[in-house]
């Protein structure tokens, strides 16, 4: 398959920003809770974006704001030079539960995108294109399948293979794998890594864990809470492609406990 | 398993105490055949116990082998396409009539009252106040306005099932999780899609759920409406036979009625294991 399809037309150069966010704010009405605070975030063509910090300081509601899922209360919200106001079908998104519908095989849920956006014709063409996909995430021979009798990380895997059906220019991903025992957690952490390079996509992770931020990232943004805002961009300048044993390294010690240090701070930070 | 057994292995050296043995009560061990079996003889032998022994009159509770050869009267009846059939098919009938006539309001208005906020505000608060009058004190209602005929029979067996559809339907569209919402957002699926391709597929257990309450609701409905309505149906055989005083002919009847409603219940249950194949069996699943 083609790998760097979707960027065809996108002309983007590799450091060419992909999002732009200015200034977004938000204020859900219903309770009044500022859950976001002037924030402002550039992603650029091909890179990895973790976002870490404490539970409800907004990060799920900054990804759906991107996800173009709810509105912004005020800001601006830029993706590959076109205001986002609605789902698109260059961003492909994941959640922490894999969400596939038991009355459909592996392989229909996969090409369930293409079938809701470009009807059943469509989906079936896109089929072929979805077992390509199992292949890919190691789900070869599932492809019939109901999800019924898929473990976790299968499910999870498949829900991978739905996003990329779509050959979105930007994945969100929702604390993806946070339901997921350790192994297979690491697992999926690295396959993300090469599915990344591999589709040349811009990805943009929640996450409750500094040890995956760091090991995936090019550069974490390190939140903090009521309101929420960005407490500090972390640069992580470790080679590419990343490894498991990059884990064991001085470097990826320091930026942990650096990491650490500011979630730790809190309110004051 | 906890490791407790073999550490007691390795102390004692004893081989032949780590294979466990299940223990199982004997009454959960006996099969299902012979514990139907069971209850079953156990029921009539109950009943002719109290036949023989005279603690009921006669002519209350006829003795089982009169209610037995008085099934086979009828059965032969039934048969040999007798009255008993005319009356038989009457009552179908109405009940597949009914029955049908509840699907089609009763899905419709779920859907309305589960789908949209207008649904939910307006016409859900009339259909819980209604579902809490007694629905048979409308029947000699039904009459009035459609006569003896089956039609007010039809109307108040499928007054009676419609509102279990209503809620099954309902609670079904609600039962689409935040995340397979938010899924269908992300794909910009509109809201008709969502609707069919979501929510509907994902509330089908609830709705056969409340077509099995409505298939039970419906039988009751017909037999009540021929009760207090007349007509020439399988109810109005029951009413004659009781005013009669032949009380084994009521209870042959009747066995042969709840067989209509039994079947009625299998086709429902049946079209939910072909149509529902995901879902897990969980009544009766009592199985070692
Ligand atoms: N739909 C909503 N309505 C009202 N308040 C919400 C809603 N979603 C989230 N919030 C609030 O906004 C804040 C941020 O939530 P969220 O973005 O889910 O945080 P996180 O994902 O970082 O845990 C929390 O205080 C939460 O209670
Ligand atoms: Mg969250």
């Amino acid at each position: 398959m083609n790998a760097s399809l979707a960027h065809e037309n996108s002309g983007a150069s590799p450091d060419a920003p992909v999002y732009e966010l200015t200034n977004v704010s938000k204020t859900y009405a219903r309770n009044a809770v500022v859950a976001l605070e002037d924030v402002n975030l550039t992603l650029r063509h091909g890179s990895f974006t973790s976002v870490i910090g404490s539970s409800g300081c907004g990060k799920s509601t900054l990804l759906k704001i991107m996800a173009g899922l709810i509105p912004p209360t005020k800001g601006r919200v830029i993706l590959q030079d076109k205001p986002v106001t609605g789902p698109r079908r260059d961003i492909g998104m994941m959640f922490q539960q894999a969400t596939l519908f038991p009355w459909k095989t592996a392989v229909e849920n996969i090409v369930l995108p293409i079938e809701i956006r470009d009807g059943k014709a469509a989906a079936k063409l896109a089929r072929e294109k979805a077992h390509d996909l199992l292949d890919i995430v190691g789900l070869k021979g599932f492809e019939n399948v109901y999800p019924n009798e898929l473990s976790g990380g299968m499910a999870q895997r498949a829900s991978i293979c739905r996003m990329l059906i779509t050959e979105p220019a930007v994945l969100l991903l929702d604390e993806p794998f946070s339901a997921l025992d350790e192994l297979s957690r690491d697992m999926m952490n690295m396959e993300l890594q090469r599915i990344c390079r591999e589709q040349d996509a811009t990805a943009f992770l929640v996450t409750h864990s500094i040890q995956e931020a760091v090991i995936l990232s090019d550069e974490i943004v390190v939140m903090k809470p009521r309101p929420g805002r960005i407490a500090e961009i972390v640069h992580v300048d470790l080679p590419r492609p990343r490894t498991l044993d990059m884990m064991t390294t001085p470097r990826f010690g320091e930026i942990v406990d650096h990491i650490r240090g500011m979630l730790d701070k809190g309110e004051n930070m | 398993m906890t490791d407790a057994p073999t550490n007691q292995r390795l102390e004692t050296g004893a081989e032949d105490d780590t294979v466990w043995v299940q223990e199982v009560a004997f009454i959960d061990s006996v099969p299902r055949s012979i514990a139907m079996t069971f209850v079953f003889v156990v029921f009539i032998g109950t009943w002719d116990l109290v036949t023989r022994l005279g603690l009921v009159s006669p002519i209350i509770l006829p003795t089982p082998w009169e209610t037995f050869s008085d099934m086979i009267f009828v059965g032969n009846n039934l048969l040999s396409g007798g009255y008993m059939l005319v009356a038989l098919w009457i009552t179908v009938k109405e009940v597949i009539y009914g029955f049908a006539l509840a699907i089609a309001i009763g899905f419709s208005l779920g859907v309305l009252v589960g789908e949209t906020a207008f649904g939910e505000k307006a016409v859900m608060p009339y259909l819980v106040a209604i579902d809490t009058m007694p629905k048979v004190a409308f029947a000699p209602l039904f009459v009035a306005w459609l006569g003896f005929g089956i039609e007010s029979k039809v109307a108040l067996a499928a007054f009676i099932a419609t509102f279990p559809i209503v809620v099954g339907t309902a609670a079904g569209l609600h039962s689409a999780d935040e995340n397979a919402r938010m899924l269908f957002k992300t794909m910009g699926a509109s809201r008709m899609q969502t609707l069919i391709k979501m929510k509907l597929p994902t509330g089908l257990p609830q709705i056969f759920t409340g077509l099995k309450i409505g298939a039970v609701g419906v039988m009751a409905g017909a037999i009540t409406g021929e009760f207090l309505g007349g007509g020439k149906g399988f109810g109005e055989l029951i009413r004659v036979a009781a005013s009669q005083l032949n009380t084994p002919r009521v209870f042959s009847l009747i066995l042969y009625l709840s067989l209509v409603g039994l079947v009625l219940y299998l086709i429902v249950q049946w079209t939910q294991r072909r149509v529902v194949f995901w879902q897990k069996e969980s009544v009766g699943a009592h199985d070692h």
